[in-house]
Formats: C-alpha cells, structure tokens, sequence
C-alpha cells in the first residue's frame, strides 16, 4: 500500500443513481484514482467487509456514503465505516435527506411489508409468509438484516462530516468534494458542498421571474405549452426553486422541466416542505375563500410535491401515524 | 377519552388577537386553560415551520388567531396567512394531522366573547379527537 489518501464509498437505501454519478466523473475519474487508493467499494470492486473491519478506527480519509437507513444491516456498515473514517460524506439526496425512498415514512412498516408480500396482485404467497428474521433452510439457519420502522437520514445515525447534495449530485460537485479532501481546503464541518442560495439565485430563467408572482391556477406539465424561456412559476407551472438550495447548474430547468427540490433546503430552513408549501401559497394571488380552496385542491399530492426528496428528514420525519422505531 | 386534556398553542397577533385575550380577561370570561398563548407581531409571521414543530413537541391543536380581512397592521399578513393555511391543511392531512387539529379565526380587540368562544370549540373538538398520535 502507498501513502496515498484512502476513500472508500458504500451504498445503502438508494437506487444506485449516486453510484453512477461517480462514474459519471469520465476522465476526472482518473485523476481522482491516481491521487488516492479506493480500500472499499462494493457496486465496483471487489474489496471484503473483511478487509474493511481489519483497517484501523480512523484510517480512511473519506468515505462517502450513499442511501438512506432502513435496514440494520445499512445502519450497522454506517456505524462501522463512521469508526473507520477520518471523514463521512453524505453523498446523495437520500442520504442527506431520506430522498424518494424516505417518501416510504407516509407509511407503517406493517403495511409496506402486507402490500408487498400479501397484495400486489402479481405476488404469488399463498402462505402470506411475510420475511423473517431468521428462518431454517435445508437444516441451515438464513438470516435477514432487520427492517426498521422508519427511513433515516445518514445523519440521524452517524456523524457526518459533510454533504454532497442531489439526486444524482453532479459529478462537478463530486469531483471538487474530492479536491477539497485532497487539497485540505475544506468549509465549516457540517457544511453542504454546494451554492448557499436558492436555485433562483442562479436560474438560467431567472431575468423573466416578475417582481410579483400572482398565480390564480397551477397547471400541470402534460396540461399546458410553456415558453421554454420563461420563469415556470410565471407560467403557473409549479416550480421548487425559490425553496431549494441551487449548485446543480439548474440541469432540470436547461432540460425544460422545473424543480423538484433534491436538493434539499438552503441552511437556514428546517424544514423543505413546509417552506415549500408556504412560498407556494404566498404567490396565489386569491383571498377569497371559495376560490382559494379551488386553487389549492388542484395542487396535485401535496405531500408527495413538498417532501418528494426531505420526508425523512422533515420535522414530523413522516406521517404521525406510521408508528416509531 | 377520559383525562385526557389536549394542549393547544396559539399564534395571537399582537394587534386584535392578543388584545382580544385580555379583553377577555378584562371582562373576566372564563375559557379553557388547554391554550398556551403565544404573540407575535402579525399571524403572517406564523411560519408553517411553527407549526409543525409544535405538533411534534407535543401539541393536540394548533390555532392561528389574527385581525379580521382588512384589519391587518401590516396590511395583507392576515391574508398571506389565510392562503399558507388552506395549503398547510392539505400538507398535514397527508402527515396523518387531521384538519381540524389546525384553525384559523380572526378576532378583533374588541372580541372578547369570540375569542372564548373559538378557544372553547377548539378545545372541545381536540377532546373529541383524542391526543395527536405520536
């Protein structure tokens, strides 16, 4: 082994997305690989849990780590890199915020487990046999890591150094986390690798935003023909933006479709959906109660738009009913 | 549910609402002691973020109490509020908070009889809710 600096990247409750944006580093890629030793990544090479336990506590400079926490299993490698790293880096919307897979929080684990092993019409369970911890196999005893009752954020589990946001973070942003690392320039510890202002800071469209937004409608994207030159809210066409934290070159936007928020929230707010839904109410430019009530009926999925990518990490975390671990 | 008494927290606005307290309590009306008073300058300070907080600190309900439609010190507070909540109701019927545990009534400083009265139906429908799952 060289003295090069040591990183290793995991995955956990992801969809393997933010794997592929490392990828999607091309050549830098091979900067990066020429500048330090990769000790641990399962998606591309074949390093054992083994030789990851058999390192010292502190002896990986980096590691990032991508997904959200459902399983014991992702929980117990989380704790067990946090103790071998130097530095943890939440890598990813999910694992920064609960991403997608955190939208599992508007619902009990009990019926995410019946719904998909008793009721979806293509499982084939005549014994409703739901998964066990343990099971005996040909006299052999299987286990499975445990299920948890809530989607966690990385850094409701472990400390984390640090967070590359996105889903998929970009590979820029990968690539000058990276550096930072190499380079020993890092910010504040806690801080988020991206822009500190909103997306609308640095919107491509942002010179045909109106001093006041009014909106008396939302439309859907398959409802309307939208200006592609034009600021989405101005159209009424329900866009993130002004609720999330840019640094992502607006690749949504320059692809004509507006902001979902994987983002996440800029430092200063707590909690995405909430002001998401606030700075949406205030550009309705209706006070009367009946009209009022029309426009905001018509917001599709209210909570599935506001927390798409934070439900986990939200202030309720989830649906109050969901029950708690 | 008995013994069981709910917490409610309220926004009161500086201007109408909170006067339209103590004009209760000038007058020496009784009211629920389930509400836990907070002022602020104008409801539309409340940032739905309070709200959300307070139900996850242990709140059963939570109103938002601010001058009457054109009333408003600031002008239009009251009414950025009014739009905010019918969006934060949808919000948190999708979180598993029923609709009701949140309210939003508008009182005046002279409206002290309102004002226990809304407090007085607050109270009884969060009773009849039972305490917010948690």
């Amino acid at each position: 082994m060289t003295g090069k600096p040591k990183i290793a990247l995991y995955w956990c409750s992801s969809c393997g997305g933010c794997e592929e944006s490392v990828i999607d580093l091309a050549e830098d890629l091979l900067t990066v690989t020429a500048a330090v030793d990769i000790v641990f990544w399962p998606v591309a090479l074949d390093f054992k849990y083994k030789d990851v336990v058999a390192m010292n506590d502190g002896e990986i400079t980096a590691t990032l780590i991508n997904g959200a926490i459902r399983m014991g299993e992702q929980e117990h490698m989380a704790k067990m890199l946090r103790k071998k790293s130097r530095l943890v880096i939440a890598h990813g919307s999910c694992a920064h915020l609960g991403g997608v897979v955190g939208l599992a929080n508007f619902y009990r684990r009990e019926d995410l487990l019946s719904r998909l092993y008793q009721e979806v019409p293509t499982i084939n369970n005549p014994q409703g046999i739901l998964p066990q911890l343990e099971t005996i196999e040909s006299g052999r005893k299987v286990k499975l890591p445990d299920f948890h009752d809530t989607v966690k954020t990385l850094d409701q589990v472990v400390e984390v150094d640090y967070t590359i946001p996105g889903c998929p973070p970009t590979p820029e942003l990968i690539k000058e986390a990276m550096m930072m690392v190499l380079e020993d320039r890092l910010p504040p510890r806690g801080s988020v690798l991206a822009e500190k202002k909103a997306l609308c800071d640095t919107c491509p469209r942002r010179d045909s935003k109106p001093d006041k937004l009014r909106i008396t409608e939302f439309k859907r994207v398959y409802e309307t023909e939208w200006d592609p030159e034009k600021c989405f809210l101005a159209e009424g066409i329900i866009c993130l933006g002004p609720a999330t934290r840019g640094g992502c070159n607006a690749r949504c936007i320059n692809a004509n479709m507006p902001c979902r928020g994987c983002f996440g929230p800029t430092d200063d707010v707590r909690d995405q959906g909430a002001k998401s839904s606030s700075f949406l109410a205030s550009i309705i430019d209706v006070t009367d109660k009946e009209a009022l009530k029309k426009i905001v009926d018509a917001i599709p999925d209210p909570g599935g738009l506001f927390y798409r990518y934070g439900l986990a990490s939200s202030i309720l975390k989830g649906k109050m009913t969901r029950g708690r671990s | 549910m008995k013994g069981f008494e709910p917490k409610i927290i309220g926004f009161l606005c500086n201007w109408c609402s909170y006067e339209g307290a103590d004009a209760a309590g000038r007058a020496r009306k009784a009211y629920p002691a389930n509400l836990r008073v907070l002022r602020v300058m104008c409801s539309g300070r409340v940032d739905p973020q309070f709200i959300l907080e307070a139900f996850k600190e242990g709140a059963d309900g939570v109103m938002i109490l601010g001058c009457h439609p054109g009333d408003c010190h600031y002008k239009e507070g009251n009414l950025q509020t009014l739009k905010r909540y019918y969006v934060l109701k949808r919000v948190l019927s999708t979180l598993g908070i029923e609709e009701d545990r949140l309210r939003l009534d508008w009182i005046s400083a002279g409206e002290g009889d309102k004002f226990v009265q809304v407090v007085s139906e607050m109270t009884e429908r969060m009773r009849q809710l039972g305490p917010l799952p948690r």
